[in-house]
């Protein structure tokens, strides 16, 4: 029989966007009971990302957020309604691990920083995560993902060197920080068992992001090489790179390692001459000349598909892929259709859409999604009576209070 | 920080680290947060030695900064687990053993009867992680992996470079690698928890491929509800109204930074404008009211003209000076920074982010990124430099299981280890 890993853990969510929630998807993905909290006047940003369902916004209509939140509960708390701070008072002691993102000092206002919530739960583990960490003088800078992965560096390695930089995707930090909130929050668990004690953690995602590029980062210090953005350039293949094919914007990466691989290439691509040419014929040669070489390849697959040349190229044992965009994801993919890495969940607002499987299959235990992300506010009264155990008078003092906003 | 004085979150669970490049960010990260992680490599060291870059540019199996990065916190010993004394010294390290953790091909830890059917009747609470390039079954199976590649079939390549252009990637670092070993972890510590109550283990199948598909962001979800195709745009972006710029030349480069309109972003652009407008540079940026506008109601003639006057106004600023704006003043911009400037950065320094690990067969201190966060309890840190090639063989094989020195010098001889 399978189950859940993390069945029993209940997490009480303060954020937003894209690293927390999906740190508390995969939780909830993993079996833990996850109480997403929300502002009622100021939702999850998400909420206001397009795409919608049918493209008509409404707060519970954006497919993005659907894709980062399936399988939580959500609740609507007004942290400056005194009666709202109270209920948050009562999950943080009902919670086993408290996540926030919120700047640092916001929490202090609203007496819920973690001298406060210790007082209520004295061995509460509280994850804290922000772009630059709870101290230091740039601790308040604002930032989103989506600009803060230039001050790490990732900008400035994408492109070619003669070229601008450009920004490696929509917020590339957000795509490591989720995995390092994680592996805190279940180290977090297991020393709590074996001493009893809570924790502050204090996560700073440029701290995270950087141990990514920490070879650079010797690599100045030791050698004073400051790494620039070079393309496709490999100090171990070539060719490599990524070069078009027949189609529009289809592409097939390929990357050659050895001389075995580069006869192999040489005859599929009906140019045994090259072989032994004196340009290409070593691995060293082959690096001086990639550019000659790179326009070589070009020329043979852009009459061919990209599944054509991935298929070619592998058949005879060199690494190639198709640069696969979100159709092929959702629909094409063979290996990721037998790995079930998608699945279809149901939404009273948005109906049926895919959500993303956590990327484990486990012989015994599963993670997957459980059911659709909540609507605003969609489990106030289930919290409140089932985690909570409220009477129906102790939830109808909170509603009338204005707890929920 | 001495690795006494470093907390232990998790605590010293025994990992047999078997991986190459694909999976080396687990152990790492396991042994930053307590573990004893023991790195087995086959006798003379693993080929991956051999990644760049090298100490003072020397290529040495001993001197890979890639190796010295992400083996830190390990200890180290040779075994060769083609022969049946390897198989059986491994046998004995599995019996104490809490995690197992391997990259090798579909199959081939089965193929030397270490596969986990046979290592679960030795330690039926063990959990054993296998990284492959696309898992262990399925019809790429057999399929030649590579950062490059994997980028690719995990859609995250697509998502970068120029609009019309050919995707581009992050130079450098290769990505892929180091987010299967960092979802690994995940997964170990998600069965660690359930083992906790279980008392089981269970077998982990990791596909790289999948990982890098944990990275596409809006490519999934704009297919699935709209049938659209993500289209890449290089230093613009679109959301909702024309093409914005995210790039802008600065005095000594390049920094982050796009004209916003909205609720949430539209008032810190208007602090920009401004700063600007006390220097007579905001034009008619200063007429506009940047919070109730949206930015599906900007044309791309006002964006050229505004973005031309930020142009004009960066100019004239270094991107340290604007980083200091951007903190002073709460507005958006960023500085794009180069592996120079990250390393000299105010703030890493404010919170004693560095840290310089003793190489004493270097003869030399080399300034490490420390590790991952901070707790109230005390910091974790890299326990650690990476291990020399067998380097804790007589530590393990003698101290702990036992071997005598002549033993050892025969199986060193037989190429056991």
């Amino acid at each position: 029989m399978e189950r859940f890993p993390c069945q029993g853990l209940r997490i009480l969510d303060f954020s937003w966007i894209y690293t927390g929630p999906i740190v508390t998807k995969f939780l909830a993905n993993a079996g833990a009971q996850v109480v997403k909290v929300e502002s009622p006047r100021g939702p999850d940003d998400l909420r206001g990302y397009a795409p919608y369902r049918d493209g008509i916004p409404g707060i519970n209509r954006s497919t993005f957020f659907a894709y980062y939140n399936d399988s939580k509960l959500g609740v609507t708390i007004d942290l400056a309604n005194p009666k709202g701070r109270e209920l948050a008072t009562r999950l943080i002691q009902w919670c086993d691990v408290f996540v926030e993102a919120f700047r640092p000092g916001t929490l202090e206002k609203w007496g819920l920083s973690y001298e406060d919530v210790r007082k209520v739960k004295p061995d509460v583990i509280m994850i804290s995560f922000t772009m630059q960490g709870q101290t230091g003088p740039n601790c308040r800078q604002p930032t989103f993902g989506a600009f803060f992965q230039s001050l790490v560096g990732f900008t400035n390695l994408v492109g070619w060197p003669d070229e601008p930089p450009m920004p490696p995707v929509g917020a590339y930090p957000d795509f490591i920080g989720p995995w390092l909130v994680l592996i805190a929050i279940l180290s977090a668990l297991d020393y709590r068992r074996r001493n009893g004690k809570g924790l502050h953690i204090d996560i700073s995602q440029l701290e995270t992001s950087l141990q990514f590029l920490a070879p650079a980062l010797l690599d100045f210090r030791v050698n004073g090489r400051i790494q620039t953005r070079q393309g496709y350039y490999s100090g171990r293949a070539a060719p490599h790179g990524v070069y078009r094919c027949k189609g529009d914007d289809r592409w097939c990466a390929l990357a050659v390692y050895n001389d075995k691989q580069w006869i192999a290439l040489c005859e599929i691509i009906g140019k045994p001459e090259l072989i032994r040419d004196q340009k290409f014929a070593t691995v060293t040669s082959r690096m001086e000349n990639r550019l000659a070489l790179d326009k070589v390849v070009e020329r043979w697959t852009v009459e061919h598909t990209a599944e054509e040349v991935m298929s070619l190229m592998q058949s005879a044992g060199i690494a190639a892929g198709v640069v696969q965009n979100g159709r092929d994801l959702l629909e094409r993919d063979p290996q990721l259709k037998h790995r079930e890495h998608w699945t279809l969940l149901n939404h009273p607002e948005i109906g049926e859409h895919f959500a993303e499987v956590p990327p484990y299959k486990f012989s015994s235990l599963v993670v997957k999604p459980r059911h659709g992300a909540p609507c605003l506010g969609e489990h106030n009264e289930y919290v409140c009576k089932q985690l909570l155990e409220m009477s129906d008078d102790e939830f109808i003092e909170y509603l009338e209070k204005g707890a929920f906003g | 920080m001495s690795t006494q004085e470093a907390l232990q979150l998790l605590g010293a669970y025994r990992v047999l680290d078997l991986t190459d490049e694909k999976g080396f960010l687990c152990g790492r990260i396991l042994g930053d947060l307590g573990a004893d992680v023991i790195k087995i490599e086959k006798s003379g060291g693993d080929t991956s030695r051999n990644i760049g870059p090298f100490y003072q540019n020397i290529p040495d199996p001993s001197k890979s900064l890639y190796w010295f990065v992400y083996n830190a916190s390990k200890r180290g010993v040779t075994l060769d687990l083609e022969t049946s004394d390897g198989q059986d010294i491994f046998r004995r390290l599995v019996k104490t053993a809490d995690f197992v953790i391997e990259s090798f091909s579909p199959g081939y830890m089965a193929s030397l009867g270490l596969g986990y059917s046979e290592l679960r009747k030795i330690s039926p609470r063990l959990i054993m992680v296998a990284i492959t390039p696309f898992g262990q079954t399925g019809p790429y199976r057999g399929y030649v992996g590579s950062d490059l590649v994997l980028s690719a079939l995990g859609g995250l390549s697509h998502l970068c470079g120029e609009e019309d252009g050919a995707p581009l990637r992050i130079s450098g670092v290769g990505q892929a690698y180091l987010q299967a070993g960092a979802q690994a972890a995940v997964a170990a510590l998600m069965a660690h928890y359930d083992r906790l109550v279980s008392g089981e283990g269970t077998y982990i199948d990791i596909s790289i491929q999948e990982c890098l598909c944990w990275t596409t962001e809006l490519a999934i979800p704009l297919w699935s509800a709209n049938k659209e195709i993500f289209k890449r745009r290089g230093i613009y972006q679109k959301r909702g109204g024309p093409r914005y710029r995210r790039i802008f030349k600065c005095k000594d480069g390049y920094i982050t930074y796009a004209v916003q309109a909205g609720r949430m972003t539209g008032p810190m652009h208007a602090r920009l404008v401004k700063i600007m407008d006390e220097q007579g540079m905001a034009g008619d940026m200063k007429d506009v009211d940047w919070a109730k506008l949206s930015m599906s109601e900007i044309s791309e003639e006002d964006l050229a003209r505004w973005e031309a006057l930020l142009d004009k106004f960066f100019a004239k600023y270094t991107k340290a000076e604007i980083q200091q704006m951007a903190v002073e003043h709460q507005l958006i911009a960023c500085p794009v920074n180069d592996i120079e400037d990250i390393s000299k950065y105010v703030q890493l320094e404010a919170r004693d982010y560095w840290v310089a690990l003793d190489h004493p067969e270097l003869n030399a201190k080399i300034t490490y990124p420390g590790f991952w966060f901070k707790t109230d309890k005390g910091d974790c840190g890299i326990r650690s430099r990476a291990p020399l090639v067998g380097e804790h063989n007589s530590e393990i094989y003698e101290g702990e299981l036992g071997f005598s020195k002549e033993e050892l010098d025969v199986l060193r001889q037989a190429g056991v280890i």
